[in-house]
């Protein structure tokens, strides 16, 4: 028989709750979920929680366990020490609607702003095909069980609830990574609305999705990076457009850099230097000189510009040669903080109410 | 109590209720046709059990081997069902489902591919040829996603043109329709609950599609999720439909038996499709000694034939760890009752020992990763443990085969998938259902729009009958003396688990039904505690009277039927007795009792018929039918 574990249980709803400790019977072999469906049979059958097929198939049992993301019915109780607490918590990037169950809503909201398969007009049922080589690459893809995972655990959303509107995240990454590669899909312009529309450029690519993955996927290294390296072509680099908002030494600034809102008009390659740097430490006299005079706030900026690319036209983006484990700063990694008060660009918001013909075109 | 006007209210066309493929497939085409349409999904949306599917559709597209065609298709369905199908939901599954496969890459699917970029196709038990298109282990998967995506597409549509995603096909999910609203024998509308808030819901609507799926969870191992709970069925009854083949469940061969977080969880036959066998504790390759007569010619004698038949499949017989799933199961249970079986009551399967670890990992994926995850089993070092599992119910709602219409008083009930019966008779082929998902639900979708057309007005939902829905649905959170629903559930399942499984007798079976009559009783005072939000005790409550009334109906039938035929078998009546072939069970509900009726099989059409071998036929049809058929065959002559 059994012996008895001590779980910590999140119960509440939207209203509030708190961790609630259980002493459970475990018998050898069970997983996390089983434990639950114990608990249900017994002192708490109330406890919400989602599950379907128990099998690591459905991906309907997400939960946080131990802090991390986690599907329940593949958590062996095994991998826990004997007298170790299991604290279990719902996913905490969705809103939470009663105990371990969340409303994950936002993501079949950004599923159905993801353009759908665009079958090719010319091909009529049974006439596709395709080598198995060339759709592999999607059905890696394809493997997605929906478990949101990668959704709870990017720091994007993740505590912040703001940059929902505008990012659809890993799972919806690697559904246009999907169609993209798919060898028949008639849409052409995959990559860019990913990076339009989708908000690919918040990813810094610090592969905390492919880490929990359940179905192993690569995301970041399969998916994301392929479809950021050839994005670079058209439009430009979260990296780049931080970098470029601050003011660049030794070149005549364009126009007021817009925040890189949709819809903002970028012209990529006019201007492009070859390697971008970031105004560190000022040496430059006629930035002190200005600084003395404090900060004019409707000075030009220079325009977003692309980034150096090697030979091979790809972004230096090499996470296996790189020097250090971390990701590098989204700043630049030769930028040392607090930044002279003349380099920043803060945009006041007053500005755009300002009328045009001080150089702050928008 | 509440009032009935506070109820949120909806009007559709069509109402579909499941989300798994066959409710995916029916609502695509309803709203093809122009139908404002209602999917119901009793869970997320794309969770359904269909993702649990991992061989493969059975479609004859002849890509691997050309031979193949529909007629081949019928014949091993109909064999698989020992002839006891509706033979015309067999004709029209193998005619349509290569079209329903081609029309799913129109929607993006991605299944493996030939050599020449055509689909692929691979083999599996009781299909004559190559036949079953699959993406990995993970078809099913792949089926749901296709369609789920299909409909966000359709959605999209309706996006551009009416400028909302959900103008006319909309999405309920988390929630469950207790019960189907009727205006005299129309069906009028359905009433249910939203999961998450506890807050309930009507659907005004003159066309149901039932796609609820299977009654699995009715049983103590199984392969089947919580939401396998006979809604459909029980639905289908009390709105006057009728049941048949109820008495058919089919034990999956190899689902895990140990360790207990993956019990009940299933081991594709594609493990033995690709080379795995099934041995009993003394090591012995067991299956060569439970080879039946009517499969005889078509599997190996050897083990020497068997394993040169994985690669020259035309000079050699296949092995018999292909037969169909009810021989290899009740191999097994014999095997295990006989002492010969593992510690925790099953048997040995292995395929570790027969192909390089690389290779099963390259053809097993999930296979292998969902082991290695759930148990830390690996199956290319060490065999499993496997027994039969509870894994799909053919029987279901008795349907006109070519519009998917239920059958009984009630007009506008529409089934499809598992929870409709006949298309698989008295046992399902691997690879058939999800291919009768897409056909079946298909037809129904179209069919319940058509049905709307021609109505000469709208059937109107009677508030009585929603006073008491209500109040049934209610009645569970104010009872504090009750059961809890979880124990009722554990007796149920143990009950049909001991006495109505795989292997069935009479003292046993009219056991079953009197504590089948004790659990009513208890069921009709179960308590749940807690409110009505998210509330997983009140939902299995609810659901509890539907597994009931379907385990009655199952319990019945499987005393009625007094012979072995497919996914039942009589220890006291071991053979098949092709009387018996002729005969549908037939359940209907009379108030609150199943009635139980026979009610002859319809006739085969002559080309049909003519499609099988007079030996092949000896072994399933009465003297009288074979001199029928002897007759037909000097006619044309």
């Amino acid at each position: 028989m059994g012996n008895k574990r001590e779980f910590r249980i999140w119960r509440g709803d939207e209203t509030g709750g708190d961790l609630q400790d259980y002493s459970v019977e475990v018998n050898e072999g069970e997983v996390v979920l089983d434990v639950i469906h114990r608990l249900q049979a017994t002192e708490a059958p109330d406890l919400a929680c989602r599950w379907n097929c128990k099998a690591g198939k459905c991906g309907s049992c997400s939960m946080e366990i131990n802090g991390k993301p986690r599907l329940s019915c593949m958590t062996r109780m095994s991998t826990f020490e004997e007298a170790e607490t299991v604290t279990v918590t719902p996913l905490r990037t969705f809103p939470v609607i009663r105990d371990l169950v969340t409303d994950v809503s936002f993501n079949y909201e950004k599923a159905r702003e993801t353009p759908a398969f665009a079958p090719p007009a010319d091909l009529a049922p049974g006439e596709y095909r395709m080598q198995q080589v060339d759709v592999e690459r999607s059905q890696e893809f394809r493997k997605c069980i929906e478990c949101f995972l990668c959704q709870n655990v990017c720091h994007v959303i993740r505590d912040h609830e703001e940059n929902k509107p505008a990012f659809s995240g890993p799972r919806f990454f690697i559904r246009a990574a999907e169609l993209d590669m798919h060898p028949l899909d008639a849409k052409t312009d995959r990559k860019q609305y990913a990076q339009e529309e989708q908000g690919l450029g918040f990813c810094n690519i610090t592969k905390c999705c492919t880490e929990v993955c359940p179905e192993h996927i690569k995301i970041t290294d399969n998916g994301i990076i392929p479809m950021k390296e050839r994005v670079v072509d058209r439009r430009y680099d979260p990296l780049v457009w931080l970098g470029s908002k601050i003011f660049r030494r030794g070149e005549t600034p364009q126009s007021t850099a817009n925040s890189a809102g949709k819809g903002s008009v970028v012209h990529s390659g006019a201007r492009q230097t070859g390697v971008h740097s970031h105004a560190g430490g000022s040496g430059d006299p006629a930035a002190e000189a200005q600084a003395q005079q404090g900060v004019n706030w409707h000075r030009e900026v220079p325009h977003p510009t692309m980034p150096a690319v090697d030979d091979r036209g790809r972004l230096p983006l090499t996470e296996l040669t790189f020097d250090r484990a971390a990701a590098p700063s989204p700043f630049g990694d030769d930028v040392t903080f607090p930044l002279p008060p003349e380099h920043l660009n803060f945009a006041h918001p007053s500005q755009d109410d300002k009328p045009a013909g001080e150089g702050d075109k928008h | 109590m509440t009032t009935t006007t506070r109820i949120e209210r909806h009007h559709y066309d069509v109402v579909v209720i499941g989300a798994g493929g066959a409710g995916l497939r029916a609502a695509i085409e309803a709203r093809l046709a122009g139908k404002k349409t209602a999917i119901i999904s009793k869970s997320l949306f794309g969770k359904a059990h269909t993702v649990m599917a991992e061989g493969g559709a059975a479609a004859a597209m002849g890509n691997v081997n050309s031979r193949d065609n529909w007629q081949v298709h019928f014949r091993d369905t109909m064999r698989g069902g020992k002839f006891l199908n509706n033979f015309r939901m067999a004709e029209l599954h193998a005619k349509e489902s290569p079209q329903r496969i081609w029309e799913l890459e129109t929607y993006g699917a991605l299944f493996d591919r030939t050599k020449d970029g055509k689909i692929s196709q691979r083999n599996f038990g009781g299909h004559e040829y190559p036949r079953l298109a699959h993406v990995g282990d993970r078809t099913g998967l792949e089926l749901i996603r296709t369609l789920q995506q299909k409909i966000v597409s359709l959605q999209q549509e309706d996006k551009r043109d009416l400028g909302d995603y959900e103008a006319r096909i909309k999405v309920f999910s988390e929630t469950t329709i207790t019960e189907l609203l009727l205006d005299g024998d129309r069906v009028a509308g359905a009433f249910g609950y939203y999961r998450e808030s506890g807050e309930f819901i009507l659907f005004e609507a003159p066309a149901v599609v039932l796609a609820t799926g299977g009654v699995g969870r009715s049983y103590k191992v199984t392969s089947n999720s919580w939401e396998y709970t006979g809604d459909g069925h029980a639905l289908a009854l009390r709105a006057g439909a009728t049941l048949i083949n109820m008495e058919f469940l089919q034990f999956h061969p190899t689902g895990m038996v140990w360790p207990p977080s993956v019990k009940g969880i299933l081991v594709t036959e594609s493990v033995r499709g690709d080379g795995g066998v099934l041995k009993n504790s003394d090591g012995k390759r067991f299956m060569f000694d439970y080879v039946p007569d009517v499969f005889r010619k078509q599997y190996a004698e050897t083990e020497e034939e068997a394993d040169r038949w994985y690669t020259d499949p035309d000079n050699n017989r296949r092995p018999p760890e292909l037969l169909p799933r009810d021989e290899v199961a009740r191999a097994i249970n014999s095997e295990v009752k006989a002492g010969r079986g593992t510690p925790a009551g099953g048997v040995y399967l292995d395929i570790a020992s027969r192909r390089s670890a690389e290779e099963i990992r390259r053809r097993l994926p999930s296979m292998y990763h969902q082991f290695k995850e759930l148990a830390d089993v690996d199956i290319t070092a060490e065999p499993m443990e496997v027994g039969p599992t509870c894994h799909y119910v053919m029987g279901g709602v008795e349907v006109d085969p070519d519009s998917g219409a239920a059958f009984g008083t009630v007009q506008g009930l529409f089934a499809a998938g598992e929870v409709s019966g006949g298309m698989h008779g008295s046992n399902r082929l691997g690879g058939n259902s999800l291919s009768d998902l897409l056909v079946f639900g298909k037809r129904a979708g179209g069919h319940a729009a058509s049905y709307t057309d021609q109505l000469a007005s709208r059937p109107k939902v009677p508030v009585g009958a929603v006073e008491d829905a209500l109040e049934a649905a209610l009645a569970p959170l104010q009872r504090d003396t009750g059961e809890n629903p979880y124990h009722l559930q554990q007796d149920l399942q143990a009950v049909m688990g001991d006495l109505v499984g795989i292997i069935r007798r009479e003292s046993e079976l009219v056991d079953a039904l009197t504590r089948l009559a004790e659990l009513r009783e208890r069921v009709a005072k179960v308590s749940a505690a807690g409110g009505r939000r998210y509330n997983p005790g009140w939902h299995l409550a609810l659901d509890l009277r539907n597994m009931l009334v379907v385990s009655e109906c199952t319990a019945k039938a499987a005393l009625e039927r007094q012979e072995s035929r497919g996914g039942h078998t009589r220890e006291d009546f071991p053979t098949m007795d092709p009387g018996w072939r002729r005969v549908n069970l037939v359940c209907a509900l009379d108030g609150d009792a199943v009635r139980l009726e026979h009610k002859p099989l319809p006739k085969m059409r002559a080309e049909l018929i003519g499609l099988f071998d007079r030996t092949e036929l000896a072994k399933y049809l009465t003297d009288e039918e074979l001199a029928d058929f002897d007759a037909r065959a000097e006619e044309a002559n």
